[in-house]
């Protein structure tokens, strides 16, 4: 098996979180979620994916928002969160032990 | 299918807008309001079709363009959150409506009066949060630009374009303003009852078929009470 994301040793709210995120990654991509489930950590996201566009990203990150209870701040957008999954799921984390 | 409507203007007077209208048998009659913005496109289809099935079951349903939206020749950049739900009223009363049925942020403009569903609401002020977002990613893909923040201070003093939507600085006041969904007498729907993947979330416009009969059923069920 690949390394992947989940692949390292995860706490339940670890697990929690990536799932949230492929699902969301799912509705917003609109894929099925064996090819997110396929995502790794160096998946590239925005300006990877053309299905992923700025109002595309917008809606993943308003989403994020409320589904995992986190706010996003301006300054927390940069480009190394949004390119790989990786990235994503890391801030997602941080945030959400932040939070 | 489609008709016209008179639809009053905040500067006075009424401009004619298009609905889309199925006809039925039976007295119920649904006021369709769709989200706004963004996810108005996203949606259309997929409403049409529901509002399809609901005829099919002898319920009527009107989708009615408000001033500046959809097909309109009115002008976005001069409508309000206020104007839409006078307009909104003012559909209800043309088309007879006895219910409606108010989706995500349409949530915002439902008639009062009128009994029915919102169906996911959302809050605009997160629909505001959503341009300005896109708008400050589209600007840093270009090199440079604005925060979202500061995107939403320009335009709440001036009115601008935040990711394609031309809007006054009145409407930005009112959205930022609107941070909760007032339910009112309407009885809120989860997706989770209609179930699968949410279309108002995904970049392609799509179509679900069973989401659509799922919510056409609902609706049925509930009016049959």
């Amino acid at each position: 098996m690949a390394e992947t994301a989940t692949a390292e040793p995860t706490g339940p709210s670890r697990s929690a979180i990536d799932a949230t995120l492929r699902a969301i990654l799912s509705d917003v991509l609109a894929l099925d979620a064996e090819r997110v489930e396929g995502f790794d950590g160096d998946t590239g996201l925005f300006g990877h994916l053309p299905e992923l566009d700025s109002m595309a990203v917008a809606t993943l990150l308003t989403e994020m928002e409320d589904r995992l209870h986190i706010i996003i701040e301006d300054d927390d957008v940069d480009g190394e969160m949004l390119e790989t999954y990786g990235g994503l799921l890391a801030f997602a984390e941080a945030k959400t032990i932040e939070g | 299918m489609y008709e016209t409507w008179p639809a009053p203007l905040i500067e006075g007077g009424t401009s004619e807008e298009m609905a889309l209208v199925f006809k039925a048998t039976g007295g119920n009659r649904l006021l369709v309001l769709p989200p706004l913005f963004e996810e108005a496109n996203r949606l259309r289809r997929q409403l049409r079709e529901v509002m399809r099935l609901l005829s099919l079951r002898g319920i009527a349903s009107a989708l009615p363009d408000l001033p500046g939206c959809n097909e309109s020749i009115a002008p976005l950049g001069k409508q309000t959150l206020s104007g839409w739900r006078t307009a909104a009223v003012a559909a209800a009363g043309h088309f007879g409506a006895t219910h409606v049925l108010a989706v995500r942020t349409g949530a915002a403009i439902a008639p009062a009066e009128l009994p029915g569903w919102l169906y996911a609401p959302q809050a605009p002020a997160r629909a505001l949060t959503s341009l300005a977002r896109a708008q400050s990613l589209s600007e840093a893909e270009t090199g440079g630009g604005r925060q979202p923040a500061e995107i939403i201070a320009e335009a709440r003093e001036y009115g601008g374009h935040v990711a394609g939507w031309t809007l006054s600085g009145e409407i930005i006041r009112e959205l930022e303003q609107s941070t909760d969904v007032q339910t009112g007498y309407l009885v809120v729907v989860d997706h989770e009852e209609i179930g699968g993947s949410p279309l108002w979330l995904r970049a392609e416009i799509g179509e679900d078929a069973d989401q659509a009969q799922a919510l056409a059923d609902l609706l049925a069920r509930e009016l049959a009470r």
